[in-house]
């Protein structure tokens, strides 16, 4: 069974000029131990549908699912009580900017511990030892003199690093990290990578990266999600991805990096803009920018239909033949 | 002003339009009523060259000295030390009455597009400011001047009535380039201008400003952290570190042969885009020293796999080495061993 299965997942928020529909029936299993890389361009849904599944979507957002299963639990049936005990401890979630995530008037051994009291109780001179030991964990050099820093004393890696202490604190079957290295530096960013694949590795948790960065996917994934819109528009094996995209947005952001333009001055770009609250096309939500599209696209919603392990939503998916690696 | 854009390299000939001599920045920060003030080095003897149609890339993390760098580039810091020339002029000492005719060859691009236009004015307003500022142009001249410069970025005519926040962070950042291009000028400074935006409108503003480089002959003095943006567009590479230059060359030499420890672990952290090439990385330890207090000797040996001894001691001074110029006691070593993924 998996670990996480959602299905047909939606939030939408109800404006004056209409409803934003941020997620759209996004649909995804995670097993346990699975490392699952989502990208998508900002205002694609990436973050909102995770919010959703930890349950932090706040007011006016309405949320609905046919299925939203943790571990063989359906969350859309708990109590808000009961929910509350699965977030922050079999599900974590660390965010992409450490300095605004962590309480600046408390101390970070205060805040680690916070969630240690809260989910697993125990004496206080014991949360003060793992404290001390989860800060060790996550590469912070002397953790029991940091224990009484305050999140401004420390850099944003280091910040991170006491992000990812806090969310690994309760041993979390998921961890599910939005961003989390796009405001760092490439140094940092590479250490917080490498951080989380070896926790991942070490404690068999799954883990799920959203991240805009095509490279950072390419370096941790094993199974990709492609996000347009709030859509899923692609799903395959990270290999497969890069090596043969199938859907024609896919496609179009791989050539859109410097790093695959093969010598080209000119990078290949993608014409017009993600559509929002009052630009929703009709038929696939792709089909203004798409190179591809004809008259189906434009009437017809294209459904995500998957063959041979990945799916794609597309009228007409790419042959699949393989592209040249990066130069 | 001539409508017609200045040709750089007509007006200077082969005299590069920035050139940087020995360039030193330092600021006292003050540490308490008793303590005297601290040194903080931020661009500690930086020298280079900047030609007309051409692209230096600075490179280096947070705190490396890049952004103070530009800041005396746009003439907004004076060097504490050092010579600075902008097209021809010296102006690490001059006054301000002095420095304000060689502002307008010097424009810059900042970072994030959100913070760096006026709410409360309208396009047609931010782009026509520099105009009022620094020529006599009338009213209805300036107009066709920021609309002939908003056509030419890619912007619609009818965007001029509009205020920034009616833009998505691609179209801001075209405001802000054209903003910049208002006043023709010779030398660009870009400020990580495409690191706040999404992949596919990343590319568009990199082709526009390739495109406008050519056209108006800029020279770009491209600031980042990342290294695959300035894989793309740098003619030049300068890789600094703690206010200092560890590696500068031409770019084909940075990125296939590094001979600079750091350089090769910034090359080694830059995520590769191909998962079949997914490699066991070579992080580098730790963080930048505090520059209030940097490391004795050669400022990166508390990170560096080849430091010994000698790199505690002495600091190296840069040197030529196989085509460009690096700071580095075993940068032999560095350059013998195998090259980190490309």
């Amino acid at each position: 069974m998996a670990l996480l299965e959602m299905a047909k997942l939606s939030v939408d928020f109800p404006t004056a000029r209409g409803t934003l529909k941020a997620v759209d029936g996004v649909g995804f299993s995670v097993e346990e131990g699975d490392i699952l890389g989502i990208v998508g361009e900002s205002g694609s849904g990436k973050s909102v549908a995770m919010l959703a599944l930890m349950g932090l979507v706040a007011y006016p957002g309405i949320v609905k699912a046919d299925r939203l299963l943790f571990g063989g639990r359906d969350l859309l049936t708990l109590s808000a009580r009961e929910r509350r005990r699965i977030a922050g401890k079999d599900v974590a979630m660390i965010f992409q900017e450490p300095m605004t995530s962590l309480n600046p008037c408390f101390t970070i051994g205060y805040q680690i511990m916070e969630t240690l009291r809260i989910h697993e109780g125990g004496t206080r001179s014991a949360r003060r030892e793992r404290a001390i030991a989860l800060l060790e964990q996550v590469g912070i050099p002397a953790p029991a003199g940091r224990l009484s820093a305050f999140p401004h004393q420390l850099s944003g890696g280091m910040n991170q690093r006491v992000m990812i202490a806090i969310a690994i604190a309760c041993n979390p079957r998921l961890l599910i990290a939005d961003e989390p290295t796009t405001a760092l530096d490439v140094t940092i960013q590479a250490q917080i990578l490498e951080l989380l694949m070896s926790l991942q590795r070490e404690r068999g948790m799954a883990l799920i990266l959203i991240t805009h960065d095509m490279g950072v996917v390419a370096e941790t994934a094993e199974r990709v999600i492609v996000m347009y819109a709030g859509q899923v528009v692609e799903e395959a094996s990270v290999k497969e991805l890069f090596a043969a995209p199938r859907h024609p947005y896919t496609a179009a952001l791989l050539a859109a990096l410097p790093e695959r333009s093969r010598g080209e001055r000119r990078l290949p770009t993608i014409s017009g803009l993600v559509p929002g609250l009052g630009d929703r096309p009709s038929g696939c939500l792709f089909n203004p920018r798409c190179a591809y599209a004809d008259a189906r696209c434009r009437s017809e919603e294209p459904l995500l239909e998957a063959s041979a392990g990945r799916s794609v939503r597309c009228h007409y998916p790419l042959s699949g033949a393989p592209q040249g690696s990066a130069p | 002003m001539s409508a017609v854009p200045s040709t750089a390299r007509r007006q200077f000939g082969d005299v590069p339009v920035v050139a940087a001599d020995g360039l030193t920045k330092v600021y006292k920060v003050r540490r308490g009523v008793f303590a005297p003030p601290a040194e903080l080095h931020a661009v500690d003897g930086v020298s280079f060259r900047l030609a007309a149609g051409r692209t230096l890339a600075v490179v280096g993390e947070s705190g490396c000295g890049k952004s103070t760098l530009a800041r005396m580039v746009t003439l907004i810091e004076q060097p504490t030390t050092g010579s600075l020339k902008l097209v021809g002029h010296e102006v690490s000492q001059a006054k301000g009455s002095e420095l304000a005719p060689l502002r307008r060859h010097v424009q810059i691009v900042f970072q994030d597009p959100y913070g760096s236009l006026n709410p409360r004015r309208k396009v047609g307003a931010i782009l026509e400011e520099p105009l009022v500022i620094n020529s006599k142009m009338r009213s209805g001249e300036r107009r066709a001047a920021a609309r002939a410069m908003m056509a030419r970025v890619g912007l619609r005519p009818e965007h001029y009535e509009r205020y920034p926040h009616m833009f998505s962070g691609g179209q801001r950042q075209r405001i802000a380039i054209a903003r910049a291009l208002m006043l023709h000028p010779n030398i660009v400074v870009l400020d990580e201008p495409v690191s706040a935006l999404d992949v596919s409108i990343q590319a568009q503003v990199l082709n526009l400003l390739m495109d406008l480089q050519e056209e108006f002959d800029l020279a770009y003095l491209f600031i980042s952290h990342g290294l695959s943006v300035v894989r793309h567009i740098a003619d030049e590479v300068m890789v600094m570190y703690l206010g200092r230059t560890v590696e500068q060359g031409p770019k084909q030499a940075i990125f296939t042969a590094p001979r600079h420890p750091y350089t090769r672990a910034l090359l080694a952290a830059t995520p590769f885009v191909d998962p079949r090439l997914r490699a066991q990385r070579v992080t580098l330890r730790g963080e930048l020293p505090s520059p209030l207090d940097p490391p004795s000797g050669c400022a990166f040996h508390t990170r560096c796999p080849f430091a010994d001894r000698r790199c505690q001691a002495e600091r190296p001074a840069l040197r030529s080495l196989a085509g460009g110029l690096v700071a580095c006691h075993h940068a032999e070593a560095v350059l013998g061993e195998e090259a980190p993924r490309q």
